[in-house]
């Protein structure tokens, strides 16, 4: 058996921020858990730039952002063990392993954090009717095919779904000489950052058919044409709208999940809303000592952002062994209103932790012109913000100081629309 | 000259192989595809069904009975995914109650053991999840397995002892002298011969069209096709029996069951269509499948759900599997309608052949040994010291390449390497389960190909989703020409 006072699971941008921060307060045992052979999780396979604008201020691809926390880990004595497969996590903080090398062990913690972010949705999570052929991967898959392993997977293409990794790879596959024939959003608008919308789809002059799906895929071997059709208001294809592509290849850029199978091993309550664990404000989950950064805690736009998060829960996971605390059994609660799909975190403790704290939500569809508000549970606004264009792909950001919500149980953060009024 | 070909490497043929496979015989499987149990077997409920169902008196009601009885030890023999869990038919009204009561006279008279009639309140301490019922007949015989696992298993076994399987052969004639046959198969674009004393048609959904070869079926092939929902195992724990519906004038009604895996599956509807190949999912009748499991349990979660797939039952206008001899030689057995419970009665099947074959003149001789039993190590499923010990003896099983079902790089490379060897990613999960879990080999199978490719020294491009054709990459990117 290992014994660690800090044992991060994933070694992607999520836990070599938190490493290197939980370093930097003076934990000097920390162990990151890497199931891949190499540490930079989804920033290898991110081969195109534009990370780093906020966090480094400057512009880097994928693997140049996550060398850079690499290095930091490398000038520590920080152990990473790679090749690595948390099998599970127990409520007593053990945690059950194996490797080539070492077998299957045990590692013993004082607090952990987890990090090991998303996986895509599938085809079978949203049951896309049709055969089912070779040729239908998600966008990520096809990423790695072809940024890692160097290989193509097709040569027609058509793309549902316009996440940014939908986007990133409709320029990637043109600029390996594919043709892109269509990126299809049932949405009535898209879910990629504007910047991506205009330097891979507008660039290559590939179509973007939103509120439109795929409702047939045929092949028998591998895919030979993708049917699209238009949806109304409630996301049902209209017959009558259907037009069809010949094509080889289907990516899908539908979503993403945060991996928590290994919470749920360690019984940590999971937020429905954000797929993730329940957080205070200082990025413990409701199991004492285990906290959670990054895409597993809630999908994220930007790794920037991811490393902010971790930082923070780094820096928390240091305070808990070096001068251990316990949260209150009273925090308040926070609760999403009208327009809001979820909050990070979901509790503020202001017994413990920072006297500010960030907080991250999404909003549940485009909103032109409306007021960010947080009211408590008797009416009291506590924070109230207009802001012009607010957008389910874009993660909105508020600091709250939490002495507004002192004598408060609960408060709810929720979008008033066309108020012009505070 | 073969002593018996089998054509067809379906539940049937592969669990015929193997009985035939205790004999002093030379013995060859021509399959069409590129992989054992790649038609229907792949793609049902896996239901070992009690044998309620089937009409008292009827060869269907025999081989279901004793069938059943026989796969228990079978799995157990053979290392396959088998769970007893048995199965409720669920009464919602006084009509269906008496058709539960016809369901239990039936299954008394065929023999089932351990048949009882539950009232609301049994079914509702039994199966929580479900909604409220006036009674169930439950059935503690009933179960499931992988039935792909088991024709897979089966066919390793009969080729250990001295079967020879050839995939990739699609039989297109078949000629009888009198004495023996000859069969032609198409390969790579060329003719094939094989000649044989006894020939068994398995062919599954096709066995008309291997019929008509040597006589007039005496039917006629309506495929049927069954859609169904596969859900994460976080929803596997649902239901814990087999859970139907009466059949009525609504509808055979869906299904609702953990699979030997631990996945929840729900379906299937059943629809005739003109073509044996078809096997696409539709929105309309997903819609009609979500719609009807809700009358048995409204608590399904379809967010969790990880795949779609349909199958084709091989079925006529008979109610009775058709298991005989060509009108134009007793050396030709046609198995032909073997729906469900074919995969149930697949045991039983093989005997009754063997025996049918015997009494046509076919001389069977035991071997002195050969080998009954078989096993695939499940790192997932070893106790803590067992996964320390294989390790030590094989690294490979400490790299876990499928995430979700914590599958290792050692058993990817069994399969590979196996008596009847995974050549594609999807026989790669028929055989160990990578790439069956909730990402649906979203993150495993670039490696998977990867594995398969550097086991086999072929290039990647060269390696298939599943059938023929199902390519998966078409060849290096820039970068990737110049790394090479």
């Amino acid at each position: 058996m290992f014994q660690y006072d800090l044992a991060i699971i994933g070694g992607g941008p999520a836990g070599l921020a938190a490493a290197v921060s939980a370093w930097n307060e003076g934990v000097r045992s920390i162990v990151i858990i890497e199931r891949d052979d190499v540490t930079g999780g989804i920033l290898n396979q991110c081969i195109h730039n534009g990370f780093g604008l906020h966090y480094f201020k400057e512009e880097l691809t994928g693997p140049e952002y996550a060398g850079r926390f690499e290095q930091m880990v490398a000038e520590t004595s920080i152990d990473v063990k790679k090749q690595t497969m948390v099998l599970n996590i127990t409520p007593e903080k053990m945690i059950y392993a194996v490797n080539p090398t070492d077998g299957y062990f045990a590692i013993s913690a004082k607090a952990i954090v987890l990090s090991m972010g998303c996986r895509e949705r599938t085809r079978g999570a949203i049951s896309i009717p049709g055969d089912r052929p070779s040729g239908v991967f998600t966008a990520g898959t096809a990423q790695r095919y072809v940024n890692i392993e160097g290989y193509m997977v097709g040569k027609r293409v058509v793309i549902l779904g316009s996440g940014d990794i939908g986007l990133i790879m409709a320029r990637r596959m043109t600029l390996e000489g594919a043709k892109v024939l269509a990126v299809v959003e049932i949405m009535p608008y898209s879910n990629g950052l504007n910047r991506n919308l205009v330097q891979c789809l507008d660039d290559y002059d590939i179509p973007l058919y939103l509120s439109h799906t795929v409702t047939d895929i045929r092949g028998k071997r591998r895919v030979e044409q993708v049917v699209v059709s238009k949806v109304d208001e409630n996301r049902a294809p209209i017959p009558g709208t259907e037009m069809t592509f010949d094509c080889d290849t289907l990516l899908l850029s539908v979503g993403l999940i945060p991996e928590n199978e290994l919470t749920k091993s360690a019984g940590i309550p999971i937020d429905r809303r954000s797929n993730g664990a329940i957080v205070f404000d200082d990025m413990q989950t409701e199991l004492e000592g285990v906290f959670a950064c990054g895409n597993v805690l809630h999908v994220h736009d930007l790794v920037d952002f991811v490393t902010a998060e971790s930082m923070k829960a780094g820096k928390s996971a240091a305070q808990y062994i070096l001068y251990p605390y316990q949260h209150t059994d009273q925090p308040v609660e926070l609760q999403n209103g009208p327009g809001v799909t979820y909050t990070v975190p979901q509790k503020l403790d202001l017994t413990a932790g920072e006297a500010k704290t960030d907080l991250f939500f999404r909003v549940n569809h485009v909103i032109h012109g409306g007021t960010i508000t947080v009211q408590a549970e008797d009416g009291t606004v506590l924070f109230s913000r207009k802001k012009a264009h607010m957008l389910p792909a874009e993660m909105e950001k508020i600091t709250l100081d939490k002495s507004w919500f002192v004598g408060h149980h609960t408060a709810t953060v929720s979008i008033q629309e066309g108020a012009n009024e505070k | 000259m073969y002593d018996v070909i089998i054509v067809g490497a379906g539940i049937c043929g592969t669990s015929l192989a193997r009985e035939l496979s205790k004999y002093r015989l030379s013995v060859c499987c021509l399959e069409r595809e590129n992989d054992v149990a790649d038609g229907t077997t792949k793609a049902n409920s896996g239901i070992v069904h009690a044998g309620y169902d089937p009409l008292p008196g009827t060869q269907m009601a025999k081989l279901n009975v004793v069938g059943n009885a026989m796969v228990e030890q079978l799995c157990k023999d053979l290392d396959v995914p088998y769970r007893k869990n048995g199965s409720l038919v669920l009464a919602f009204d006084d009509d269906e109650m008496k058709t539960i009561q016809t369901l239990y006279e039936r299954g008394v008279a065929n023999g089932v053991p351990d048949l009882s009639i539950l009232s609301g309140e049994e079914v509702a301490k039994l199966e929580p999840n479900l909604n409220p019922v006036k009674g169930a007949l439950y059935a503690k015989s009933a179960g499931v397995v992988s039935p792909w696992e088991l024709a897979i298993a089966q066919m390793e076994v009969a080729v250990q002892n001295g079967v020879e399987l050839y995939l990739e052969r699609e039989v297109n004639g078949i000629t009888w002298n009198g004495e023996s046959f000859a069969v032609t198969a198409a390969h790579n674009g060329e003719t094939e011969s094989y000649e044989a004393r006894y020939l068994v048609n398995a062919a599954g959904v096709d066995a008309d069209t291997i019929e008509s070869f040597i006589n007039e079926p005496p039917y006629h092939t309506k495929p049927n096709k069954g859609q169904y929902y596969l859900l994460d195992k976080s929803q596997g724990n649902l239901v814990h029996t087999v859970v139907f519906q009466c059949p009525s004038k609504l509808g055979k009604g869906v299904l609702v069951s953990p699979t030997a895996h631990g996945n929840l599956i729900v379906g299937p509807d059943s629809v005739d269509q003109p073509d044996k190949d078809d096997v696409s999912v539709t929105a309309d009748r997903l819609a009609f499948i979500r719609n009807a499991a809700a009358r048995s349990c409204s608590k399904i979660n379809y967010r969790d759900s990880i795949r779609n797939f349909a199958g084709i039952r091989a079925q006529s206008e008979q109610d009775e599997f058709l298991i005989h001899y060509s009108p134009v030689t007793n050396q030709m057995v046609h198995l032909a309608n073997i729906k469900s419970p074919g995969l149930t009665s697949s045991p039983a099947i093989a005997l009754e052949v063997v025996e049918m074959l015997q009494k046509a003149g076919l001389v069977l001789e035991e071997k002195d040994s050969y080998q009954t039993t078989r096993r695939f190590p499940r790192f997932r499923e070893l106790s803590e010291e067992e996964k320390k010990r294989i390790i030590e003896k094989d690294p490979r099983y400490g790299r876990i390449i499928c995430r979700c079902e914590s599958i290792t790089e050692g058993e990817i490379v069994a399969a590979v390497h196996s008596p009847v060897p995974a050549t594609t990613v999807d026989a790669v999960k028929r055989r160990c389960n990578a790439g069956m879990g909730r990402c649906q080999g979203g993150f495993c199978s670039p490696r998977v190909v990867e594995i398969i490719a550097r086991e086999l020294h072929r290039a990647p491009e060269s390696i298939c989703k599943d059938k023929a054709g199902s390519y998966i990459l078409i060849g290096k990117t820039t970068k990737g020409e110049e790394k090479a």
